[in-house]
């Protein structure tokens, strides 16, 4: 800023008014939508408020409540399950397809834009696809299984593949936007590296292992920290596929702060819970920072 | 600013007044507002990496919030040409100053407004100095807007609520008492109402709404698959074992044809175990999850999937939400316990139904509904609001256009009102309807109902799915219930 107004030539507290007129309707609305209402809810989770009668306080109550109540733990447990499902297998499958795209292939750039077309479509539309494909009699997934003799499973009606449903059909939505990182990761390592390499004699896997892969560490380290984030705030899909169910098999931590807040009219446990989540994603988040000092390696 | 760019000041001057006469219009109309404001917020959030979890919650509020269509339904235009029409003796003493009063509903949108509109024309036929200003929202999306206007002290003046809701609503204090108004008005009689209806919205001995309409569910039968089959027709004398013994003939798993059908979840539950002498709770509200009368029901609704074979199972059904619907209407199910809203979806079949009471087991028993209206206790109109309320429920007229647009049924005592209903067919046995009505049974109803309704049905899933037994899950039920019922 410094730098700047001294060229100007103006008053600074005109420039400063300018700054704060064109800031303004932004700021004005992150504070009206997003900070006024985050604070709120940091109150309010030590209250009981139903909306229409006075809030109340009841200090710790609702943080109590969360850990005695085992809707909020099988909660928890299915976010685990869908980030330990989703997670390795959207950035294996991002790498190897951002590889592929990477290549002088004929017609790459319709393949990326392909690829990538599942990322800019609405979730609500993208999971109503899903769920006819995986309908369990009349889908197109178990046609084809059955093709070559396999009698597939039901799908989104059966608690144990539920949740294997929602982690396929996110993967197939985000791997478009992995992909696309990763590969404006690649583009940007230096082919030095590569013809170094194969001077040395390395080729094919070595050179993923000692090459792409340590210089694709930032990248891949940024794609980990978003999809991490986003994978614990995992709603939509789930709503629109399962709601949660078949009897509660597949509910996720923001799926309770929902129905908690607007079925059941809790806000302040609803609060609560929103808070713990919070603080988990603040302390993955942590722990990522601290592992990025060991693992990534920057040029 | 490098003295290049100075040639833009004006034009920043310019986009700058711009975005200001913007912003003051935009406040002036406050859809437009949320909309700007949202997608800023919408950025911002994109922007933050670790965005807290709040936010989430943040952003469904806001979202949930401009969901409410606005229909001005009564214009003034009505009113007056209306008043015009009338007699102006008889109006002139009704008539006062004008007052606009606001109605929020979430039954009459979309396929009702008409109707509605019609109502509030001959509304204004004898009150012409009353506007009344239609609000509505689907019924996803209603409550959360109604929370939202009652806690930001701009309830609408008179609203629906569904006996479901109605009992948190008056037990929270926001609804006005109608008792008084009830017993100043001569020409109000409450014997009008189907009783039942009409003792649905009392609380603690006080009237706080006037039922608007009801609906029961009674038991749909394929006429075809009874007579292919070679099966007496269902009776007013039919038990459970009835139903079964019919099913087990009809049901023929390779053609696709199934002899029952009734979904798993908290309404046919109650409505179950109320048929075999059981209840959710007993005469002084202790929860009786486990009764062995309920645990007998519910082993009964799940026979039906897994030892019997006669309805269909989730595979065969593939939960789609109208499947069993689809099903009854493609002649695959004999049959069918649901709503009697269900009649104009599946009149144009080609096969012969018809209806018939519920079989029971011990007793006889059917699910009933009611929506009903109320007045907020905010309101200062509550005079303009008894007038509409009580010519919205009550009056011939409303009573009139309610059954001919067969918009649930009017909860009036008058039989008389229903004979447009009952000349129509199929089904042929509409006076089922009614006699269903002797032996209705609300819902349980608690003031958290949407966590009893929740867990109830999460639980018999569980139990449909093999997971627990019936036993298991109405004991896992009866502690959780219990918790429910404890002061928060």
């Amino acid at each position: 800023m410094a730098l700047v107004s001294n060229k100007v030539g103006e008053k600074p507290w005109t420039r400063r008014l300018w700054v704060a007129f064109f800031l303004g309707p932004h700021l004005l609305g992150m504070l009206a939508f997003l900070v006024i209402p985050i604070l709120a809810s940091l109150v309010l989770s030590y209250a009981e408020w139903d909306l229409l009668t006075p809030a109340r306080w009841v200090g710790l109550d609702n943080y109590a409540a969360l850990l005695s109540s085992p809707d909020f733990w099988d909660a928890l447990k299915h976010t685990f399950y869908f980030i330990v499902g989703y997670l390795p297998l959207v950035l294996v499958l991002g790498l190897g397809l951002a590889l592929l795209m990477n290549q002088k292939l004929r017609g790459r750039i319709i393949f990326r834009a392909i690829f990538f077309m599942p990322v800019v479509s609405a979730w609500v539309a993208v999971a109503l696809l899903w769920k006819w494909l995986l309908n369990p009699r009349y889908g197109l997934v178990n046609w084809l299984l059955s093709l070559v003799g396999i009698e597939g499973p039901g799908w989104i009606f059966d608690p144990n593949w539920a949740m294997p449903s929602i982690i396929l059909a996110s993967v197939w939505k985000d791997l478009g936007f992995v992909m696309l990182l990763l590969l404006a990761g690649l583009q940007a390592i230096s082919t030095d590296y590569y013809e170094a390499a194969s001077l040395d004699g390395a080729a094919g896997w070595r050179m993923l292992r000692s090459i792409t892969i340590p210089l694709l560490s930032p990248t891949i380290f940024f794609v980990v920290v978003i999809s991490l984030v986003n994978s614990f705030q995992v709603f939509d899909q789930v709503y629109v596929m399962t709601a949660g169910g078949p009897a509660g098999s597949s509910q996720v931590l923001v799926g309770e702060i929902v129905n908690n807040a607007f079925r059941y009219s809790r806000f302040g446990y609803a609060s609560a819970m929103s808070w713990v989540l919070f603080a988990l994603i603040f302390l993955v988040t942590l722990v990522q920072l601290w592992l990025q000092k060991r693992t990534v390696h920057y040029q | 600013m490098e003295p290049r760019f100075r040639i833009l000041r004006p034009l920043m001057g310019l986009v700058a007044s711009l975005m200001l006469a913007l912003v003051v219009v935009a406040c002036g109309d406050n859809t437009a507002t949320t909309a700007v404001t949202t997608a800023a917020a919408t950025t911002a959030a994109a922007a933050t990496t670790a965005a807290p979890a709040a936010t989430t919650a943040a952003a469904a509020a806001t979202t949930a919030a401009p969901a409410v269509t606005t229909a001005a339904a009564a214009t003034t235009a009505a009113a007056t040409t209306a008043a015009a029409a009338t007699s102006a003796a008889t109006t002139a003493a009704a008539s006062g100053a004008p007052v606009t009063i606001t109605y929020f509903t979430f039954s009459a949108a979309p396929d009702h407004l008409k109707d509605l509109d019609a109502m509030i024309k001959a509304f204004n036929v004898v009150n012409p100095n009353i506007t009344v200003k239609v609000e509505t929202a689907p019924y996803d999306t209603y409550f959360t807007k109604l929370q939202t206007l009652v806690a930001s002290n701009t309830a609408p003046d008179v609203y629906e609520l569904n006996y479901e809701n109605f009992v948190s609503y008056a037990s929270k204090g926001v609804l006005k008492d109608l008792t008084q108004l009830a017993a100043a008005d001569k020409s109000f009689e409450s014997s009008v109402f189907y009783p039942r209806a009409y003792g649905a919205f009392q609380q603690g001995g006080k009237q706080y709404g006037l039922p608007e309409s009801f609906s029961d569910v009674v038991l749909y039968y394929n006429k075809d698959l009874f007579d292919k089959a070679g099966v007496a027709y269902p009776n007013d004398n039919w038990t459970w074992k009835d139903e079964i013994a019919a099913a087990q003939k009809i049901t023929d798993a390779k053609a696709g044809v199934w002899g029952t059908y009734q979904p798993v979840q908290f309404f046919e539950f109650y409505k179950m175990i109320a048929q075999n002498g059981g209840a959710m709770f007993d005469a002084s509200g202790k929860p009786t999850l486990n009764s062995p009368q309920n645990v007998e029901a519910l082993k009964f609704m799940l026979d039906k999937f897994n030892t019997l074979k006669v309805s269909p199972g989730e595979a065969d059904l593939t939960s789609q939400p109208d499947a069993d619907t689809a099903l009854f209407k493609a002649g695959k199910l004999a049959m069918w316990r649901t709503g009697i809203w269900m009649f104009g979806s599946v009149k144009d079949v080609p096969f012969k139904w018809d209806i018939a009471l519920e079989p029971g087991n011990t007793t006889k028993a059917h699910q009933f509904f009611s929506n009903g209206v109320v007045v907020s206790n905010k309101t200062e109109k509550a005079d303009a609001a008894w007038k509409w309320i009580k010519f919205f429920t009550s009056s011939t007229e409303a009573a009139k256009i309610r059954v001919a647009a067969s918009w649930e049924l009017p909860a009036l005592s008058n039989q008389s009102l229903f004979d447009e209903y009952l000349k129509q067919t199929p089904p042929a046995s509409r006076q089922i309807v009614f006699k269903a009505l002797e032996t209705a049974v609300p819902p349980p109803v608690i003031e958290r109902q949407s966590e009893l309704q929740d867990i109830v049905t999460k639980e018999l899933a569980k139990a449909k799915l093999g997971q627990v037994t019936a036993q298991q899950a109405l004991d896992n039920l009866q502690p959780q219930v219990a918790k429910l019922l404890q002061p928060k």
